[in-house]
C-alpha cells in the first residue's frame, strides 16, 4: 500500500480538543474507574469459565457427584455459569451507570462547549 | 390436516409476514445510516431483542437441543460457551465500539490506523466469517425443509436453499438494517415464546420436577444399545471425553465459543442501531438476558427430547443428527403423531425454525455486504471518494452478490455438519477480529502492521488448520475420502490460531512504529469512553 497518497484519510481531521479531554483529570479518572472495573472483571469471569471446562474434561469424578436427586455437580456447575453471567452483568451495569455514565457526560458536555457543535459528530443529514 | 400441509402453511405465513416487514422498512430507508444501521434510532431493548434474534441461529435453538438428546450433558456446554461470551462484548467491546466507529467493524480500526490495509484485511476476515456462518444456516434451512416436509429429495433441498437465498438477498437490498432488524425482533419474540410453550408442556409431563425429567432421560439412554451406565448421561464426556485429544478439542471449542461471539461482524454492527453508548450497553444487557433464557430453554428441550422420544422417534431424531430434536418434541407434548394438537405443535416449531433461520441469514448477508461497499468500495478502491448513494447501490449490488455466493457454496456444502461450520466461523471470529478490536482499544502503540498481521494471521492459521485436520481428510467422516493429508490432530483449531491472532498482532506492531495512530489513540479513547464527537441518531 505504498502508494497510498494519503495514508492517514481518517473519517476526521485530528481535534486538538481531545487532546485536551485527554488530559483532564476527569478523564483520566474515567479511565482508571473503567479499566479498574473490566480488566479484573474479564480475568475473573474468563478464569471461572475456563475452570468450568476444564472440571469438564478432567474432573469426571467430581462433577458426577450427586447433589440432590438426578441433579449433580456439572449442572450445578453449569447454571452456576448462568447465574455469574447475569451477576457480573447486572454489576457492570450499575456501577456504569453510577461511576462511569456521569463523567462520561460531563467530559461529553465539555466537549460541546469546547467546540461549539453537537456532541454528536456532523451527523449523518 | 396433516402436520406437512400445516407446516408449509405457516412456513409460507412467515415468509409473508417477514416480506411485509422488508417492504415497510424499506420505505422509511433514506440514506446510508438508514440503510446501514437503520438511523441509528432503535432502543436498547429493541435492539437487545434483534441482537438475541440474530445470534440464537438453527444450530442453537435444533443443534443444541439435538446433541443433548443425543449426548446428554456435553450438550449443554455450548450453551454456556455461547453465553459467557457475551460478557466480552458487554465489558469490553459494544459501547466503545458504537462511540469509536460508523458502520462497519474495520471503521473502528480505521480511526487510527491506515485505511487501505486495515479496511482491506477486516472486510476479508468480515466476509470469510459471514459466509462460513451463512453456509451453516443454509444447509441447514435445506435439510430441516425436507425433513418437516417428509421428502428425502436433493431437489428439494437444492430448491430450499435456493428460496432461503433469494429471500435474505430481498430482505437486505430493500429492507436494510431495518427490514433486517425487524425482521429479527419478531424472530426472537416467536422463538422465545414457541420454545417457552414447548418448555412448559415437557416440564408439565413431569410434574414441574426437573431431576425427574433427568432421570427418566438418563433411563432412556441406559436402554440404547451403546451406552454406558445412565448416569453417563448426565455427565460431562459423552462426546468429547474419549481421549485426550478429543479433551483438547473441547478446550479448543471452549476458547472460541467465549472469544468469538464479541467478533461476529453481524453482531458488532447491531451496537451501530441505538443512539448511544449507554443504549448499546442496555441492548446487550437485554440480549445476555435473552440468550441465557433461551440456552436454559434448550437444556430443558434435549434432555425432554430424550426423555419423552423413545423407539421410532428416537430413531428418526438420532438419524437427523439430533436436528429433528425439538420439532418431534413438540409433536410428542402436543399428542403424539396423528393428533391434531401434535400436527399444529410441530408445524409450529418448525415455522420458528425456520423464521430463526431466515433472520440470521439476513444478518449475515446485511454485515457482509455493508463492508464490501463502506469499506472495500468506497475506502479502498473510490478512495473515499464515493457518494452515499454509489455506497449504497454497491451495498446492495454486494448483497446480490454474497448471495449469490452463498447459494452457489451451500449446494455442494450440504454433507457439512452444521455444528462444525459454526464452530469455524466463532474459531475464525476470535482469532482474526477480536485480537485487533482488542488492542486497538486499549494499547496506545498497536498499528497497521500489528492490525493487519492479526487478522491475516488469524484468519489464515485457522482455516489452514482445519485444512489440514481430520475434518477434512484421514478418517472416514471427513469431507475427503481416499486420501490423507491430515497432520494436525484437532477439528477445532482456536486453542492455536486465537492466541497465535494475540501474538502476531504484538510482534507486528513492536517491529513497526507510526506515530501518527499513537497520536490518534488520544483521541480514539475519548471518544470511545465518553462518546464525544460519535456519530449521531437520525430524526426523520
Amino acid at each position: 500500500m505504498s502508494h497510498d497518497t494519503a495514508p492517514h484519510h481518517q473519517a476526521e481531521p485530528h481535534d486538538p480538543v481531545y487532546d485536551e479531554l485527554h488530559a483532564s483529570a476527569e478523564f483520566q479518572e474515567l479511565r482508571r474507574r473503567y479499566r479498574g472495573f473490566v480488566f479484573p472483571a474479564t480475568l475473573a469471569f474468563l478464569t471461572w469459565y475456563l475452570l468450568y471446562v476444564v472440571a469438564s474434561n478432567w474432573a469426571g469424578d467430581l462433577m458426577s457427584t450427586k447433589v440432590v436427586g438426578n441433579i449433580n455437580v456439572a449442572l450445578v456447575f453449569g447454571l452456576l455459569q448462568f447465574l455469574t453471567t447475569f451477576l457480573l452483568a447486572w454489576l457492570y451495569s450499575r456501577f456504569s451507570a453510577s461511576k462511569l455514565d456521569p463523567l462520561a457526560r460531563e467530559l461529553d458536555e465539555r466537549f460541546i462547549a469546547l467546540n461549539g457543535r453537537s456532541s454528536r459528530g456532523r451527523g449523518d443529514h | 390436516m396433516d402436520h406437512q400441509a400445516l407446516t408449509a402453511i405457516l412456513f409460507l405465513a412467515v415468509v409473508a409476514l417477514t416480506l411485509g416487514i422488508t417492504i415497510w422498512a424499506s420505505r422509511q430507508t433514506k440514506d446510508a445510516a438508514d440503510y446501514y444501521a437503520g438511523g441509528r434510532s432503535f432502543s436498547g431493548i429493541q435492539n437487545g431483542l434483534a441482537i438475541g434474534g440474530d445470534y440464537m441461529s438453527a444450530a442453537s435453538f435444533l443443534g443444541i437441543s439435538g446433541a443433548i438428546a443425543i449426548y446428554g450433558y456435553d450438550g449443554f456446554l455450548y450453551s454456556i460457551g455461547f453465553l459467557v461470551a457475551w460478557l466480552v462484548a458487554l465489558l469490553l467491546v459494544a459501547e466503545m465500539l458504537r462511540n469509536s466507529g460508523r458502520f462497519t467493524m474495520a471503521d473502528q480500526l480505521a480511526y487510527r490506523m491506515r485505511q487501505r490495509p486495515v479496511r482491506t484485511a477486516a472486510a476479508t476476515s468480515t466476509v470469510v466469517v459471514s459466509i462460513f456462518y451463512l453456509l451453516a444456516q443454509m444447509v441447514g434451512a435445506g435439510a430441516l425443509v425436507a425433513l418437516l416436509l417428509g421428502v428425502d429429495d436433493q431437489w428439494l433441498k437444492n430448491l430450499t436453499i435456493l428460496g432461503v437465498g433469494a429471500l435474505m438477498i430481498f430482505y437486505v437490498t430493500f429492507g436494510g438494517m431495518k427490514g433486517t432488524t425487524w425482521v429479527q425482533i419478531v424472530k426472537a419474540v416467536l422463538l422465545m415464546a414457541g420454545s417457552a410453550l414447548i418448555v412448559v408442556l415437557v416440564l408439565g409431563e413431569f410434574g414441574f420436577n426437573l431431576s425427574e425429567l433427568l432421570g427418566t432421560a438418563a433411563g432412556n439412554y441406559g436402554e440404547r444399545p451403546d451406552a454406558k451406565d445412565s448416569a453417563a448421561f448426565l455427565e460431562p464426556g459423552l462426546q468429547y471425553g474419549a481421549d485426550l485429544t478429543s479433551k483438547i478439542n473441547f478446550l479448543s471449542l471452549g476458547l472460541a465459543l467465549v472469544l468469538g461471539t464479541a467478533g461476529l461482524p453481524h453482531i458488532l454492527i447491531r451496537f451501530y442501531t441505538v443512539p448511544t453508548s449507554r443504549d448499546a450497553r442496555k441492548s446487550v444487557l437485554w440480549a445476555i438476558v435473552l440468550i441465557g433464557v433461551f440456552y436454559l430453554f434448550t437444556l430443558v428441550l434435549g434432555f425432554g427430547a430424550a426423555a419423552l422420544l423413545t423407539g421410532d422417534k428416537f430413531a428418526d431424531v438420532a438419524a437427523s443428527g439430533g436436528n429433528l430434536a425439538s420439532p418431534l418434541l413438540a409433536e410428542a407434548v402436543g399428542g403424539g403423531e396423528g393428533s391434531n394438537g401434535g400436527a399444529i405443535l410441530l408445524a409450529l416449531i418448525a415455522a420458528v425454525a425456520f423464521a430463526t433461520i431466515l433472520a440470521v441469514v439476513a444478518g449475515l448477508t446485511l454485515a457482509s455486504s455493508t463492508s464490501v461497499a463502506h469499506d472495500i468500495y468506497n475506502s479502498v478502491i473510490r478512495r473515499g471518494q464515493a457518494t452515499e448513494r454509489e455506497e449504497v447501490r454497491m451495498a446492495k449490488l454486494a448483497a446480490v452478490g454474497i448471495g449469490a455466493v452463498a447459494i452457489g457454496l451451500s449446494i455442494p456444502a450440504q454433507e457439512l455438519n452444521i455444528a462444525f461450520l459454526v464452530a469455524l466461523a466463532f474459531a475464525v471470529a476470535a482469532s482474526a477480529n477480536l485480537p485487533a478490536i482488542v488492542y486497538n482499544m486499549f494499547w496506545r502503540r498497536f498499528n497497521t502492521r500489528g492490525a493487519v498481521w492479526s487478522i491475516y494471521g488469524g484468519l489464515v492459521s485457522c482455516v489452514g488448520l482445519v485444512f489440514f485436520s481430520p475434518t477434512v481428510s484421514g478418517e472416514p467422516t471427513s469431507l475427503v475420502t481416499g486420501s490423507d493429508w491430515s497432520w494436525f490432530p484437532l477439528s477445532n483449531p482456536g486453542i492455536v490460531s486465537i492466541p497465535l491472532g494475540f501474538v502476531l498482532g504484538w510482534l507486528g506492531t513492536i517491529t513497526s512504529r507510526e506515530p501518527e495512530a499513537e497520536e490518534r489513540f488520544t483521541e480514539l479513547e475519548v471518544r470511545a469512553l465518553t462518546g464525544a464527537g460519535s456519530e449521531q441518531a437520525i430524526e426523520h
